[in-house]
């Protein structure tokens, strides 16, 4: 059940009020568009903060010695990549994406919540200020040393680190917060708000991942929470929580952070393979198929997700019972991820397929998204891991699952909805050189980094033996690529927005859904009357 | 240097990843050297092929799609797909197929899990305590020891990374000290931390294991091949993280056993040097304790005395080294709690001599007084009081 009409009688002329105008209309926002464009914003701005300490980081691995960076420098960038880039940019670039797009989609007048939604997007700078401090912190006289534990903050490491930690603490305190908040105004939305006689069964699949996501956030969020406040406490108050020494236990942070950690997975995949369910039928001119197995297949990861953290701890020494448990725990998550990857393909199977921007990176998302799954069950297998485990090859895997399962399908969703946000269409053409070139350099880059993990480089050393030489060079110069053509990303939407030609209220041809009933851009307050839902 | 740049030139000129540049080019796991990392490597290639096919599998049919059901080949879709009886089912068949896959992977994995995951009982293993510090391994030989002082002591290996001059090629996966093991028996390691944690990882042998203060895990191998193995620290441990390797020498268990005889040999004669109740002269002193100092505490306080502040503060000037004996000598012996500076007290009391005099006149630190061996014993029964 896709297909709507619109209320005979809705007409935008009898709006009470237009878009405030000035800072005042961003600062004291309640209405989901302007937050979601907020928080789209944000997340671009980290994403090219999280880029660039990437590229220094290619940078110093472009060849063996240290030719550029110091050693703390070199680990405190490897933190700070991960922290922008999860925190930073996906997880706001899809909170933005569901502020837009679920009060359209299941035709709603704005979020439930609206003052909550204004504080957990304005919580976010704060939070980001907070993130950037930690890095920068160390640069300033008495400042301290810089975080070089990477993102897991391992304790006893993260113990011996300056002030600079603390700031990180309170910034994933804040990051923390604003998630839960957008969470429960998700969940409150979704579950109240729906136009009259719209079944939950009946939702879009972006608005389900959605709602999965949100529950998930707020069980797992809190945990993270707990960590790091107990290592603030071992840091400075003298409990020894992950201190041996003290009676404590190192490896229970890795459990509370592993906890919130393997779910936050899914949590950043999920809402990007929900802008998928969107965007496979449309191009493929032909109803989603396997909708009820998707919402199954989604519940199925939330749950399961939530019980296989230790995977990422194979290496602690754990019983042989532990271990044998959370690897087939791990490899039972293949069924409903690739029950989801089945259903999209089989979407496209028999369609009468045209290959738009969006369309291309749904492919290459169902194509790469399934080879860094595979390598996932490849490391789920202890003994196997035994070997794989903290070398390059991890680091290939998971780039793997999160650029295609996770930015990609943000980037595929900006495209898809950009000229129904800016009712501007983009340069179509630009846009596919932007897939090529992003996409073609992310596997340049990131392919090799399997070999040089099977052959025995560790992640996270800023320095290696020459016999890694070829591969890291070849994935620096991809890596250049790759950062730079995102450049070309901001160039098409600043483009797009300025001087993009008008489209039509339903902009691609077999897209179906009540966003599309909307014109493009949709009013200011829209949805102010219920849709009539077509049966 | 010359690698380097050769290396990377070849890479950029041609692009040429595979080809022969392959044979040299690690693209898998080194051949393996020992029963369990065989076992390990079996099933790498096992899961390997298995996800190949499926990949295969995968991209066939996704290609064939995008080849024919394309609307500019003018094909109708078939709006009506997910209402076959493929439509209504497949929500069975994948997750059976799925499972099928599933269970062929996690049958053949349990088995080897349940050999390399646990001790044989009932065998005799040799044990090697291994224990990871910032940013040297230690492995202590619990199987073989001499006695000191009247107290039986475990042969003990400090290994720690080569600077590149001496290192040449194998820069970073070289050490001074090698652990050197015999073939063909049966080896337990016993992995444990004196700071944070690390990881022990030697691809040839495959198992790797976490460095854990607080914690002893387990690891075993049978070597069944001799050979010098390299690997590295798996598990970030800070500042110099990229400069812990690990060098396995696989050697007859003759030669082994000549090796542990000299070890004990060097051991008895440091020790018994130390003994000697004696003033030692300034000249003495400040070799060994150069020598001492660039081998065990440069790594943060730096060959020239600046350290790396604000993480490791320099040594030259500083107000500790160039203060009361007393206090030089309890930091060393005591370390400072919450920073990298561990209790360097299993070091022997002229070891502790030298290196307080070394940095007492060293880099422009000119305290002038020698501190003798017999200081550093006093300075010990202070601790332990």
């Amino acid at each position: 059940m896709t297909a709507t009409t619109l209320a005979a009688d809705h007409d935008h002329e009898h709006e009470h009020h237009g878009a405030p105008h000035g800072i005042r209309r961003w600062l004291y926002s309640t209405n989901h568009k302007d937050i979601g464009t907020m928080y789209l914003v944000f997340a671009l701005t980290m994403l090219f903060m999280g880029g660039a300490s990437a590229m220094l980081i290619r940078m110093e691995l472009f060849m063996p010695g240290l030719q550029l960076l110091e050693p703390d420098l070199y680990n405190n960038l490897v933190t700070n990549h991960a922290l922008l880039m999860i925190f930073g940019a996906v997880m706001p670039a899809a909170a933005g994406m569901a502020n837009w797009m679920i009060p359209l989609m299941i035709g709603a007048p704005d979020m439930a919540l609206p003052r909550m939604n204004n504080l957990s997007f304005w919580i976010l700078p704060a939070a980001g200020t907070m993130l950037i401090l930690s890095f920068v912190v160390p640069f300033f006289p008495g400042g301290g040393t810089q975080i070089n534990t990477g993102w897991t903050l391992y304790p006893p490491l993260s113990i011996q680190v300056g002030m600079s930690m603390d700031f990180l603490i309170f910034a994933i305190h804040l990051l923390g917060i604003s998630s839960v908040l957008a969470s429960i105004n998700i969940i409150v939305t979704i579950f109240n708000m729906r136009a009259p006689g719209m079944k939950l069964m009946e939702m879009p699949i972006f608005v389900w991942t959605w709602l999965v996501t949100a529950f998930l956030l707020i069980l797992v969020v809190p945990v993270l929470a707990g960590g790091v406040t107990m290592l603030l406490f071992d840091r400075h108050f003298g409990t020894s929580f992950f201190n041996a020494a003290g009676g404590g236990d190192p490896v229970l942070f890795q459990h509370l952070f592993w906890f919130f950690g393997h779910p936050e997975v899914y949590i950043l995949i999920l809402p990007s393979f929900g802008i998928l369910a969107s965007i496979v039928p449309t191009f493929s001119r032909k109803p989603l198929f396997g909708y009820n197995s998707l919402v199954g297949g989604m519940i199925a990861i939330m749950v399961i997700g939530m019980v296989v953290w230790a995977h990422h701890q194979y290496t602690i020494g754990m019983s042989l019972a532990a271990v044998s448990y959370f690897m087939i725990g791990t490899i039972i998550i293949s069924i409903p991820v690739g029950l989801m990857v089945f259903n999209y393909m089989a979407t496209m199977w028999k369609g009468s397929m045209t290959f738009e921007t969006p369309m291309l990176f749904a492919v290459a998302i169902l194509l790469m998204f399934s080879f860094g799954g595979l390598t996932g069950i490849m490391l789920a297998v202890v003994p196997a891991d035994m070997q794989y485990h903290d070398s390059m090859f991890v680091v290939a895997h998971f780039h793997y699952v999160l650029l295609p399962g996770a930015v990609f399908g943000l980037f595929a969703g900006v495209f898809y909805w950009l000229p129904k946000w800016t009712g501007h269409m983009y340069n179509e053409r630009l846009a596919k050189i932007f897939f090529w070139v992003n996409v073609i350099s992310f596997n340049v880059t990131f392919f090799p980094q399997h070999f040089i993990g099977l052959a025995g480089m560790p992640r996270r050393i800023v320095d290696y033996n020459v016999m890694f030489t070829e591969f890291n060079v070849l994935s620096s110069v991809a890596a250049f690529v790759f950062g730079l053509s995102h450049l070309l990303f901001l160039y098409i939407i600043i483009d797009t927005v300025r001087r993009g030609k008008q489209v039509e209220a339903k902009v691609w041809e077999g897209a179906k859904g009540l966003e599309w009933e909307l014109p493009s851009p949709p009013p200011y307050h829209s949805w102010t009357t219920p849709p009539v839902l077509a049966r | 240097m010359n690698h380097k740049h050769t290396g990377a030139l070849a890479v950029v000129a041609s692009a040429a990843w595979a080809g022969p540049a392959a044979a040299e080019l690690g693209l898998n796991f080194p051949q393996p050297a020992a029963g369990v990392a065989q076992e390990i490597y079996d099933i790498h290639m096992l899961t390997t092929t298995i996800a190949a096919v499926l990949l295969v599998i995968i991209f066939g049919f996704v290609i064939y799609s995008l080849v024919h059901h394309r609307k500019s080949r003018g094909y109708q879709a078939d709006q009506h797909f997910h209402e076959s009886w493929f439509g209504h089912w497949s929500w069975v068949i994948v997750p059976v197929l799925v499972l099928g896959v599933d269970l062929t992977i996690a049958n053949s994995a349990q088995k080897t899990l349940e050999k390399v995951w646990e001790i044989p009982k009932g065998e005799d293993l040799m044990d090697v305590k291994v224990v990871g510090h910032q940013w040297w391994w230690e492995y202590e030989y619990l199987d073989h020891s001499v006695d000191v002082d009247g107290k039986p002591k475990n042969l003990r290996i400090e290994s720690r990374y080569l600077p590149e001059d001496k290192a040449g090629e194998h820069y970073l996966r070289a050490v001074d000290n090698p652990l050197v093991l015999p073939v063909g028996s049966k080896v337990r390691f016993l992995h444990t931390s004196a700071d944070v944690n690390h990881a022990f990882w030697v691809p040839e042998l495959a198992v790797k294991k976490d460095a854990i203060p607080g914690y002893i895990t387990e690891t075993w191998v049978d070597l069944n091949r001799e050979g010098t193995f390299r690997g590295q620290c798996a598990e970030l441990c800070g500042t110099w993280h990229s400069r812990m390797p690990i060098v396995v020498e696989s050697v007859s268990k003759e030669k082994f056993a000549t090796w542990v005889e000299q070890q004990k040999q060097v051991m008895l004669a440091s020790a018994a040097e130390a003994n000697v109740d004696k003033t030692w002269g300034k000249d003495d002193l400040m070799a060994k304790g150069k020598d001492l100092y660039n081998s065990k505490c440069s790594a943060c306080h730096q060959i020239n005395g600046q350290g790396l502040p604000p993480a490791f503060p320099a040594l030259a000037g500083s107000k500790i080294a160039t203060g009361p004996i007393q206090g030089h000598l309890d930091i060393i012996l005591n370390g400072k709690a919450g920073t990298a500076m561990v209790p360097w007290n299993t070091l022997n009391d002229l070891e502790i001599a030298a290196i307080a005099t070394y940095e007492r006149n060293a880099w422009g630190n000119d305290v002038g007084d020698l501190v003798q061996p017999r200081d550093v014993r006093a300075a010990r029964s202070v601790a332990v009081k």
